[in-house]
């Protein structure tokens, strides 16, 4: 892997209150450029919370927290353009074509007609999509939809892209694909920020947090998690800390 | 009372050309967990929406308790519980005002089957004044489940109630539906998550509206038509590609921080396969045969 040391994400004592309740309590943590960063957690752990203030959504109570070198207090916009986001509910629009999806997401991106098209016919010929492009998505397999829409999210080549469960309820063989193209993607140096439910997949990041009731209780790379805490697979490590 | 709880018979639904259940037979025996294994559009939810009485099915035939879906629909509505994959509840109800709402419309009260449900909605209990729609999603499922099961239903389906779930909070869940099984109750489920399957005591495998298998999960494992070699590299990337170049291996996948390599004994041997990678300068840590698990039968079978 070729995770260099600059610094994509830095966080600093994130705070996220709503009210009493604290939903991220002292976060502290640094992404690399090129790195697959697995954010794991329990349901209502505040991984949402904390990805919804990484991408310039919600403002943190305190902290200093910078993505892709802007502050997420004051450069937001900055932030959206410099990232891309993509998750299981929220992927593209099925009434219309693939390419429309692409121009539409590239116009939004700010890329010019000329750019656009570049991309959209690099991507869909990478994917063997190409002769698909007039297709309405609605007639696309779900499989290949979650492909197309990984695609879109990166085609303004951001320096980090969110991937918010990308893989849920998708059939065995398309989940390992996806993978590659996430291996792919960080190779050509675009972070990967992935959030997952299959243990299995946790294996495949670079390093991995997992949050427990708001904090961050554990970081390291899968096989150094595996080592502190006994554990043979990162599932065990998951269930140890989750459970206590 | 019969001794399958469900019986479904080459039964088929379209959606305009699509085939979203194509030729489907299974049955479920009286007291079973049984489940439906397979991805998002799998048919999945066609089918229990049939099997609930919600959708027509264009052929074939299904029955549940010996009850006819079409014919006899209004009678299975009151000896079934349904839990839909999309919260289905009153958002605007509080958890007590949803358990007696439902209580009501099945002539039942919460307190006449409150055995059934006492250890799940003793969880949340305390939040009975709250809205519904102000639950977490852990709570939510966990008061779907009670409005299910208010009624004591003979049998209960529950489509993806695992999705989106994490890892811990799923084993708990599952903990929930073994104790639910004690009490007699037929338990339908379906999920996409393969590791589940081991927790049914049989299972349908399903892709693309078509079953794939159907038995006890230890069989279907015992059924892998494969050797199978699991191997762990200092560069697992870059293995599986170079596994998928050889043509004597079957399958190259990842399994976590492992690849499982299938291969046929009279082509090819684990040392053979071995000196491949070595000739290509892997490190490898550890390499070994071992048994197939769910998923790698389900991809053994996607590719049939």
């Amino acid at each position: 892997m070729m995770a260099t040391k600059d610094i994509i994400i830095s966080v600093n004592e994130l705070v996220k209150k709503f009210g009493q309740f604290v939903a991220n309590d002292h976060l502290n943590f640094e992404v690399y450029k090129g790195e697959i960063f697995g954010f794991l957690g329990a349901n209502g752990a505040g991984k949402t919370t904390a990805i919804k203030i990484l991408c310039g959504l919600s403002a943190p109570t305190s902290g200093q927290i910078k993505v892709a070198g802007f502050d997420v207090y004051t450069e937001t916009n900055k932030i959206k353009r410099n990232i891309g986001y993509m998750s299981q509910k929220f992927s593209m629009y099925e009434d219309l074509t693939v390419a429309e999806n692409f121009r539409f997401y590239g116009g939004i991106y700010g890329l010019n007609k000329k750019q656009i098209q570049d991309k959209t016919k690099l991507l869909l010929s990478r994917l063997q999509l190409w002769e698909q492009r007039n297709k309405v998505i609605s007639a696309i397999p779900l499989g290949w939809r979650q492909k197309l829409a990984f695609s879109v999210a990166i085609m303004h080549d951001p320096k980090v892209v969110f991937l918010d469960e990308p893989t849920g309820g998708v059939d065995p063989v398309t989940r390992r694909q996806f993978w590659e193209m996430i291996y792919e993607t960080a190779h050509s140096g675009i972070t990967v920020f992935v959030t997952t439910h299959y243990m299995d997949e946790a294996e495949y990041c670079d390093r991995v947090s997992i949050m427990v009731d708001g904090k961050i209780s554990a970081l390291d790379s899968p096989q150094k998690l595996k080592i502190a805490y006994h554990a043979s697979s990162m599932d065990e490590v998951f269930l140890k800390l989750a459970r206590n | 009372m019969s001794e399958l709880s469900v019986v479904v018979t080459d039964l088929c639904r379209k959606y305009d050309e699509v085939l979203a259940l194509d030729q489907v037979n299974v049955s479920v025996k009286g007291g079973e967990l049984f489940g439906f294994i397979g991805p998002d559009g799998a048919g999945k939810t066609s089918l229990f929406r049939i099997l609930t009485t919600l959708l027509l099915p264009h052929s074939g035939a299904a029955t549940i308790e010996g009850l006819d879906v079409v014919k006899n629909y209004k009678k299975i509505r009151n000896i079934i519980g349904y839990m839909p994959g999309r919260f289905s509840l009153y958002q605007d109800l509080s958890v007590e005002e949803n358990l007696t709402f439902f209580a009501s419309i099945f002539n039942t009260t919460s307190k006449q089957n409150y055995h059934l449900i006492k250890d799940i909605y003793k969880q949340i209990e305390p939040f009975k004044d709250r809205p519904a729609g102000k639950l977490s999603g852990g709570m939510k499922q966990k008061l779907a489940l009670s409005c299910a099961l208010i009624h004591k239903p003979k049998v209960l389906f529950l489509d993806e109630p695992t999705t989106g779930v994490d890892a811990v909070s799923r084993k708990e869940f599952w903990e929930m539906l073994k104790n639910l099984q004690s009490y007699g109750i037929s338990i339908i489920v379906s999920t996409p998550y393969m590791d589940e399957a081991g927790l049914c005591d049989r299972v349908a495998l399903i892709q693309k509206g078509k079953i794939l298998e159907i038995d006890s999960p230890e069989n279907i494992r015992l059924k892998y038509p494969y050797q199978l070699l699991a191997i762990r590299s200092d560069n697992m990337y870059d293995i599986v590609n170079d596994l998928n170049t050889n043509p004597k291996v079957i399958s190259a996948n990842r399994f976590g921080d492992q690849v499982h390599v299938s291969y046929n004994k009279t082509e090819v041997s684990p040392a053979e396969i071995k000196s491949f990678l070595e000739q290509k300068n892997h490190h490898i840590e550890h390499i070994g045969s071992i048994k197939a698990n769910i998923e790698d039968c389900f991809m053994a079978l996607m590719n049939d």
